[in-house]
This record gives structure tokens, sequence and C-alpha cells, in this order.
């Protein structure tokens, strides 16, 4: 897929429902799409440093999707910013079209991780982040987005300690929280990550500004985490107060 | 003699030194086997601790960035726990690195611990996946030459280490059968560390022996230039039935019948020796004689 004259891409953050609607036939988009579209659009339009003529390079940053669910906002950023062809996103779902529900990295140009499956994103960044220290190529990082209820799976907590412990700090990650941990994360989930050592922060997931601060704050010698907040899962999809994260908001245990 | 555990990490820690793309991932075990390497070679020597998610997923982050990573714990927490992994963070992602996956303890090598230490199923599972190549050595040096082949190439490689071990290395030309008898009345196909105890188990016998260090894939050429009668045992020292379908594979042009050795599907729920074990898995080589000879009706 290149991108073409004919379809020069919208390269702002306004333009991307519109992509986004390519996918969806419509402008009202699922939660687990909508959730991510602030930092998705955030990180590849003013953090990584990395192109679709990078894309292959040994030196670039790295982003890997965890949460590969609810991809039309990943697929409308990389069209915006000329990894996918906008014509290519009507076909989304379609036996022959390369963007899935679940994104396939053999698949997409720039695509780091194949993903659906949740808890593999982190452990593989840290898989990356050692790759990235051993190969000497310091200027490089790796940032993965992950869901708050991915962090159920503990394969996550495998990689929170160890990453600690190795002081990996090529290592980003940007929890999207949207309250849709069945049980939670007491303390903020941002807790999970400071206990281990990381250095940690929480903004809110619709503040630009805010969330381009915390994804480029130093942390030398540390692995960085952001927890970026946004409306509750189970209310409507309206941004949070700048500067006010969206309270958590939990349904009850389930009874057995 | 020294075991293959211990040939791979002398090996592997000499091979980290030519080279630089070289990873080694523990998960504890064997970890104090690398400890000079890992003095030397800190970037590529790494223990995540008790955590085999992790190993499996560090290896495919590794292997995407272009190294060539080597993990490995015991066949039970590398092959049978973290299966999910090997299937998405190994096979799925298609990394340019590969990977190689290197196991110890076998089927029942820790015969005194019970079920939660063996691994008869490693292989069965790995074969659900594409593009693994399987080796299981039956002596150090074929380990040994096994190891280094990984390690120099690019795609996804599990090495079975065990405790068992035949009394010479038997291996011929890499990834291909070694014959070690002809004869006309069936061939017997002996996979890894259960190849003294066929040739026993076949003494007097007019039987073509075949020998495989390497089980996928399976030399086709070979076991069908040796095969006199269209009559095949294959002896596995792990799941029983593993390898039929690619014997069945390679003979499918030919009337032919199949018999698949090893271990039993069966909890033993039993401690004491591997050689106890082997026995009541029918793999020792007088219980080999009998189903062989039923088998081809000697």
């Amino acid at each position: 897929m290149t991108t073409t004259a004919d379809h020069r891409p919208p390269a702002t953050f306004a333009g991307l429902p519109g992509l986004m609607s390519l996918m969806t036939g419509d402008d009202k988009h699922d939660q687990a799409a909508t959730s991510t579209l602030d930092v998705l659009w955030v990180l590849y339009d003013r953090v990584l440093r990395v192109t679709p003529q990078t894309a292959d390079d040994d030196v670039r940053d790295r982003f890997l999707l965890s949460k590969g669910h609810g991809p039309m906002a990943y697929y409308a950023v990389l069209a915006a910013k000329g990894f996918v062809d906008p014509a290519d996103l009507p076909g989304f779902g379609a036996f022959g079209s390369a963007l899935g529900l679940h994104p396939d990295r053999t698949l997409i140009p720039g695509v780091e991780i194949s993903s659906g499956s949740l808890g593999h994103g982190l452990p593989l960044a840290a898989g990356v982040a050692l790759g990235l220290r051993a190969r000497d190529l310091t200027d490089s990082r790796v940032f993965v987005l992950v869901g708050d209820a991915e962090l159920d799976e503990g394969s996550n907590h495998e990689a929170i300690a160890f990453a600690r412990a190795a002081r990996l700090d090529a290592l980003h990650v940007v929890v999207v929280d949207n309250a849709s941990s069945t049980y939670g994360w007491p303390g903020g989930v941002e807790a999970r990550f400071a206990v281990e050592g990381w250095s940690a922060c929480r903004v809110s997931g619709r503040d630009h500004d805010a969330l381009e601060a915390a994804l480029t704050a130093p942390h030398p010698g540390r692995p960085h985490m952001v927890a970026a907040v946004v409306e509750p899962k189970s209310a409507p999809a309206r941004p949070a107060a700048p500067g006010r994260p969206a309270a958590p908001k939990r349904s009850a245990a389930p009874k057995p | 003699m020294e075991t293959m555990r211990e040939r791979f990490a002398a090996v592997t820690s000499r091979l980290l030194a030519e080279d630089p793309r070289l990873a080694v991932v523990a998960a504890d075990i064997s970890a104090d086997l690398f400890g000079p390497a890992a003095a030397r070679f800190p970037d590529r020597v790494i223990n995540v601790g008790i955590r085999e998610q992790l190993l499996v997923s560090v290896a495919g982050g590794l292997s995407l960035t272009g190294m060539r990573p080597i993990a490995h714990t015991f066949a039970s927490f590398l092959v049978e726990r973290p299966f999910e992994q090997i299937k998405l963070d190994l096979n799925h992602q298609a990394a340019a690195g590969g990977a190689v996956l290197v196991s110890a303890g076998a089927s029942y090598d820790y015969s005194d611990n019970c079920r939660t230490h063996q691994s008869p199923g490693d292989v069965a599972l790995l074969n659900t996946l594409p593009g693994w190549t399987v080796h299981v050595p039956g002596h150090p040096d074929e380990a040994e030459r096994q190891i280094r082949a990984a390690a120099r190439g690019t795609g996804l490689v599990y090495v079975r280490l065990s405790t068992e071990t035949n009394a010479v290395p038997l291996d011929g030309e890499p990834g291909r059968l070694t014959m070690l008898r002809s004869g006309r009345r069936g061939t017997v196909l002996a996979v890894g560390p259960l190849a003294d105890a066929v040739v026993d188990a076949t003494l007097g016998f007019d039987v073509t022996v075949l020998y495989a260090a390497t089980i996928r894939p399976l030399d086709a050429e070979m076991l069908r230039a040796g095969l006199q009668a269209p009559d095949v045992v294959l002896v596995e020292p792990y799941l029983a039935g593993t390898s039929v379908p690619a014997v069945a594979d390679a003979l499918r042009d030919l009337p032919h019948r199949i018999l698949g050795l090893g271990v039993g599907r069966r909890e033993l729920r039993r401690y004491g020796t591997p050689a106890e074990h082997q026995a009541a898995h029918g793999l020792d080589a007088r219980s080999l004689r009998a189903a062989i000879a039923s088998f081809l009706r000697i």
C-alpha cells in the first residue's frame, strides 16, 4: 500500500473521524476504538520518530499496539500519517483487505506487532527494548499501548517486574484507562508500575499537550509508564475535562 | 559423561562470543551454567526469573529487533505452559530472526518429580504450528551439532535435550535419517535416546533400523529408500504416535501399516527412576521386542 497524490491524507486530528467513518460507514465509533484515538494521534504526530520512509530502519522508534481490539483509530492515524492508503480503509475486515479487526504486522507497513490476544505487547516490548540495547541502538525507543482491562492478564505483570530490574529505560508503556477492568486497580493503574520502581504518571487521555509532556518526560535508568485516563467504557463517549481525569467507575463484582 | 544440558551451556557460551546477534534467555533454570557468559555478555545473557510467558515473549521481542534468541527452560515450562506465546510471539509475528527453543527434562528425566516436570506432549504441541524444525538428540555430540546449526539459522528450531542418551552418537548428515541396519521384514524408526533400546530389541530380526536425531521435517527420502516391506514401527521418546502423520504422509502413495510406540497418554502417578518409567511405557528393549515382533509378524 502506498499513498498516492490522489489520496493525500488529511494530516490533522480533525480529519481522523472522517477516516474512521470510511471503515465503519458512520460517524459513531466503537468505544474501544475511540478510547485510544487521542493517544495514538499524539504519539504519531508529536512523539514517535518514525515515518513511512523509515519504517524498516534499524534506528527508529517502535510503537506496539498491544490492545489490538478496535483498531480503527490506529488505522485512521496510520492513514493520516501516510503508512496506509486511505483508499484501502473501506475494505476494513474484508477477506482480501490488509486491515482486519486485529492488525497483522505482515500485511501493513509500519505495524510492529500483530495483536489481538491480550497480554502480549508489553512482554514483547520488553524483548524489543533488550534487543535495542544488545544492538546498541540507543537512539531508538519502544512505546506500547495497553488497556487497563488488558492488565488483567498476568503476563503483563511478569514484564512489569522484570523491566524495572533490567533497567529498560527505552521502554514506554501507555495504559489507556477507560475503567473497563472487571475488578479495577485500587490506587490507580499507575500504582502497579510505581511499586516496581517505574517512572509513572497519570494524565487525561484527551489532553494532547498533557499526553505529549507525559510521554516525553525524562526517566533516566527506569522504564516509563503513562496512565491516559478517558471516560469510562460504560459512560457516553465524551472528553474528560482537561487536567481532571475521569473518575474510575466500577460495577460491582459479579456474584458467584 | 557431560550432560546435554551442560554441553548446551558450554557451546552456547562460546557461540555468544562469535555471533553478536545471538542472545540467551533463561528463566532461572540453568542460569548458573551461563554465569561466566552472563558476566561477559550482560546484554545478551538474560535471566527473566521464574516467568515463562515472559521468557518466550522476550525471545519474540529480541527476534523483532533482528537478534537470534535461544530460550531455555524445562520442556514443561518452555512449550506447555506458554504455548500461546509460542504460537503468537514466535510463529505469528514471523520475525526475521526466528527463534530457538532448547528444553531440558524431556518426558521422564525427572521421573521422581511426577507429572509436573514431565513433558511428553511437547513435540505434539509444536506439531500444531507451522515451520518448526524439531531435533531430538540422543547424545551430547549430536546436541552440540544441532545447537550450532540452529544458532546460525533464521527459522524456528526446537532442541529437546534429555538426560537419557545412547552410548555413542548415531547421527550422520544433519537432518537425515541414519541407517543402522538393513532388513526385509519391515522398518523400525528409532528417535533420539531410544535408539540403543531399539537396537537391542531388534537383535536377530531381519528388519531395517533407522535413526532420527531430527524428527521434523522427516527425512522421507531415506525412510522410503530403506523400506523393503511397507510396515513401519515408529519408536519415539515422547507421546506415542506423535510423528505417525509424518510417516503416513511420506508413504501416502503406498499401501502401508504403521505402529506408533512412545510415552503413553495415561498418567503413571509413579516416582522412581527414568528406567522404570521407560519400562512402564513399554519402551524398554524387552517390551519393544515383543511389540515389534507382534506387529511385523516375526
